[in-house]
């Protein structure tokens, strides 16, 4: 299955009664089985391998096993998400191994405000500007016909 | 026993459902001008915010960026690449508003790429390479803080819109069902904003067993957009317009940065170089004009010459020259060591690029120990999405901003409101929204933006709260729950079906009652793919598969009032289902209409194999809904052009 959960180390999000895995996945296949508290995936051939679950899992026990129609067995692409990168390591079918570290933002997680950091422009609800403009489009006015 | 459901009455004055990217823009934007007039602002997702829709995965590029480009500029690129189907008025508004998008973007804390003098680094003309893993968590981070926490509802599915008990011609709420616990979600609300993604899953994916929720769009959009538009009774337009991305074959990993930033080359088996030769003098590109006479190519054109060696060649498959482009870009180095850095740079850059959006096409290489800068790879072209902000059309006919008009066409486009449909009080952004194609995900958000403030404004101006019929609510939650009840009342009569475990049965199940979700989905799949234009049946079309596979689609209808749900999680699949349909009916009966081959390599009706550019070049394909009768009206709207076009930009 795409992914899949190693049951050894899910602890079912500690008993909670929404998992982590539960609460991100984007077609909601992630199910809790109560009754053992281990996690699953309910639906694989819906998955994209999106690996939102995998990302967000707190304890890794998430991992993704590439489509069976056309993905031989043997290798692994894993992620370890931080607050400011991520780092992969993909290893091949034949032994290779490649690590790499991307940047995946700027800014402290939960700081975004809704105005990007410019200012609230002069425009009202019958104009054709938007409320941070013109200063976020970095120029003095905003283009329309004839200009 | 079914469960007991309760009702949860929701009351606002603008829902926006679906907050993927253009319902984040419509978040933020909304909730500003919301504060000023005391209007409330309510959202609500089938997923987690954090990561719904299509960017969930995250993505390498920003599509859509002018830069120090016009709006006629980016529409000449985008009439060119639609093979002239365009609403000039709102593809201009967004790519006037669209820098600004960009800008806020960067100041949320999204990663984009800079040289070293400080400028973005493009990956072509309008798009920018960013780190975007985390794209989708940072937007809806904004609009979580833009609207507040409370007035976000997560795990709804939207089934339909209510309309207005006095006045059909307006939208007065929306009713659904938490997938998480037994309960009914009515809305009811001045104005909503629906901007729940394209459609997926209504072709055959070419890969069909494990594989199947691998297609190139997200196995979670499911029509929603086009579905509750059009049965409100919203007027429709290009359906016939699909997407069809070429992509590396089986994982369908991005080749846009390959083609775009590495100058990578495409050929077929035999090494034709089938675009050079395409567009040279006498070349296949000039049965196609005016289009397929100016460069770019447009993307139904790039797939149709592929198409041509795949299929009418036999010279398949296609290749993308990745070995070679690596080669050439990094013997630019004047010595070994740069070389070797250079050629590393621009492996990892390579990677990133699946790793930040198509980790699937990763997992692939690893598996097959494939090394792009060692020999070539396959590309190949999908099924058909329905994707109105990207490469293809499809969407609701909506009002565009009233600056961006001539007298002429203010009288066709333009009624009021800034995006909304042609039903009061409904409005419509991202993929939702036809005919303004090439928006992507800055655009998706600028439109949302825009529909944002129209529908503020439409709510400041229209106080009163429309009424929704309390009897259509009644008979819309008894229809919503009959999946659940279907299973209840017939699971017994065959041998499946008696596990107590909830979530521990087998997915297959046979029963001469009842059709599961999945039973529907191959059958829709299959209708569409053998009569409508699937890769099964080479992406022809005529008008006698198409009313054959309006037969099918009729009885495929009948059958989803007898679809049969276990739980809350196939009750979703069963509503998806439905909504797939809703759209594939109105795209078969748009491809009907349309007596011409337009845009080749995203279909061809075989019996009208040519463009026809003086009966079909100068309008819109429309439709209406009416969903008491089951029945559409086609019509056709005119293209009016905003803005003469001397020369296309290019990419
Ligand atoms: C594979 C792929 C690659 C792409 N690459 C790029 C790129 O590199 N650069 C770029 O700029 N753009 C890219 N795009 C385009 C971009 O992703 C879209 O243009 C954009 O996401 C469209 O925004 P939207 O808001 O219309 O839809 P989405 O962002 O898909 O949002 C849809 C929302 O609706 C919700 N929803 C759906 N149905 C319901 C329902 N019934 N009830 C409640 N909620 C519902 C979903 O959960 C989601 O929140 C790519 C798209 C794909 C598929
Ligand atoms: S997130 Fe991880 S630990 Fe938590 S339930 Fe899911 S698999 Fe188990
Ligand atoms: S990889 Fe994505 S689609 Fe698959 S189960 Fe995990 S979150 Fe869901």
């Amino acid at each position: 299955m795409p992914s899949f959960v190693i049951e050894e180390k899910c602890d079912g999000c500690k008993g909670g009664d929404k998992t982590a895995c539960m609460y991100i996945c984007p077609n909601d296949l992630m199910v809790l089985d109560v009754d053992r508290m281990k996690a699953y995936n309910s639906e694989p051939d819906m998955c994209w391998e999106c690996y939102n679950c995998v990302k967000i899992c707190p304890t890794q026990a998430i991992e993704v096993r590439g489509y069976a129609d056309f993905t031989p067995l043997g290798a692994s692409v894993q992620p370890m998400r931080g607050t400011a990168d991520i780092m992969w390591t993909v290893k091949f079918r034949g032994g290779t191994i490649k690590r790499f570290k991307f940047p995946i933002r700027t800014t402290p997680e939960g700081s975004a405000t809704p105005d990007g950091g410019y200012s609230v422009g002069p425009g009202t609800l019958n104009d054709q500007l938007l409320f941070t403009e013109p200063a976020s489009l970095k120029e003095d006015k905003l283009w329309t016909l004839g200009d | 026993m079914m469960q007991e459901f309760k009702t949860v009455e929701v009351t606002t004055d603008l829902l926006i459902i679906g907050p993927g990217m253009a319902g984040c823009g419509a978040t933020v934007e909304a909730a500003h001008w919301a504060k000023q007039n005391n209007i409330k602002v309510t959202v609500v997702d089938k997923a987690a915010m954090e990561r719904s829709g299509a960017v969930g995965m995250g993505l390498s590029a920003i599509n859509q960026y002018q830069g120090t480009n016009t709006p006629p500029d980016y529409l000449s690129y985008v009439r060119q690449d639609l093979m002239g189907l365009c609403r000039d008025d709102l593809v201009m508004d967004i790519s006037r508003h669209v820098n600004g998008t960009v800008h806020m973007f960067e100041g949320y804390g999204l990663p984009i790429w800079k040289d070293p003098d400080g400028n973005y680094v493009h990956e072509g003309r309008w798009q920018l390479m960013i780190n975007g893993e985390s794209y989708k968590a940072i937007v809806a981070e904004a609009a979580k803080n833009a609207v507040g926490i409370d007035n976000i509802i997560e795990r709804v599915f939207v089934v339909r819109l209510l309309l207005d008990k006095n006045d059909k011609k307006r939208v007065a709420g929306a009713i659904g069902f938490s997938v998480r616990d037994p309960e009914i979600y009515v809305f009811k609300f001045k104005a909503c904003i629906v901007s729940a993604g394209g459609a997926v899953h209504v072709f055959r994916p070419r890969s069909t067993g494990e594989g199947l929720g691998r297609a190139w769009y997200p196995p979670w959009n499911a029509g929603s957009s086009s579905y509750l538009t059009t049965t409100a009774g919203a007027e429709m337009t290009s359906q016939e317009v699909v997407f069809i991305p070429g992509r590396f074959k089986d994982g369908y990993g991005p080749v846009g940065a390959w083609f775009l930033l590495f100058k990578a080359s495409a050929t077929s088996a035999t090494g034709f170089n089938y675009m050079a030769e395409g567009l040279a003098e006498g070349g296949e590109l000039h049965n196609w004009p005016p289009y397929g006479k100016v460069k770019p190519i447009p993307t139904c054109l790039r797939n149709h010459l592929m198409m041509i060696e795949m299929y009418h060649k036999g010279d398949g498959p296609i290749f993308i020259h990745t070995d070679k482009a690596i080669a050439k870009l990094a013997e630019k180095a004047p010595d070994e060591k740069t070389y070797k850095k250079e050629l590393k740079k621009l492996e990892a850059e390579a990677w990133e690029d699946f790793l930040d959006m198509t980790i699937s096409q990763a997992v692939l290489w690893a598996s097959k120990d494939v090394f792009p800068e060692e020999g070539p790879s396959e590309i190949m072209p999908s099924e058909p999405y329905f994707i109105g902000s990207h490469s293809g059309a499809s969407g609701a006919w909506v009002s565009g901003p009233e600056d961006l008009q001539t007298p002429e066409s203010k009288e066709v486009y333009f009624w009021g409101y800034n995006r909304m449909t042609t039903v009061k009080g409904l409005f419509t952004a991202g993929d939702g929204v036809g005919v303004s194609s090439h928006k992507f995900s800055s655009g998706s958000f600028t439109e949302g933006r825009i529909a944002g403030k129209a529908a503020v404004k439409f709510c400041v101006e229209n106080p009163q709260m429309p009424e929704a019929d309390s009897a259509e609510v009644d008979k819309f939650k008894e229809q919503l729950l009959l999946p659940l009840k279907h299973y209840e009342q017939h699971h017994k009569y065959t041998t499946l079906g008696t596990a107590t475990k909830k979530y521990d049965m087998p997915v297959e199940e046979v029963n001469p009652y009842y059709i599961t979700p999945k039973h529907a989905i191959f059958r829709l799949n299959k209708i569409m793919d053998e009569y409508v234009a699937g890769w099964g049946s080479q992406y022809n079309c005529s008008a006698v598969t198409l009313n054959i596979a309006l037969d099918l689609l009729k009885l495929l209808k009948e059958d989803l009032t007898k679809l049969a749900a276990r739980n809350l999680h196939e009750l979703m699949r069963c509503w998806e289902n439905v909504h797939r349909v809703q759209i594939a009916e109105a795209h078969t009966r748009h491809k009907l209409h349309r007596e011409e081959t337009r845009w080749p390599g995203y279909y061809y009706r075989s019996d009208f194999r040519k463009i026809d550019e003086d009966k079909w070049g100068k309008v819109f394909v429309n439709s209406v809904y009416d969903a008491e009768k089951d029945e559409f009206t086609m019509l056709t709207r005119p293209i009016i052009h905003l803005v003469d076009i001397k020369e296309v930009v290019g990419m």
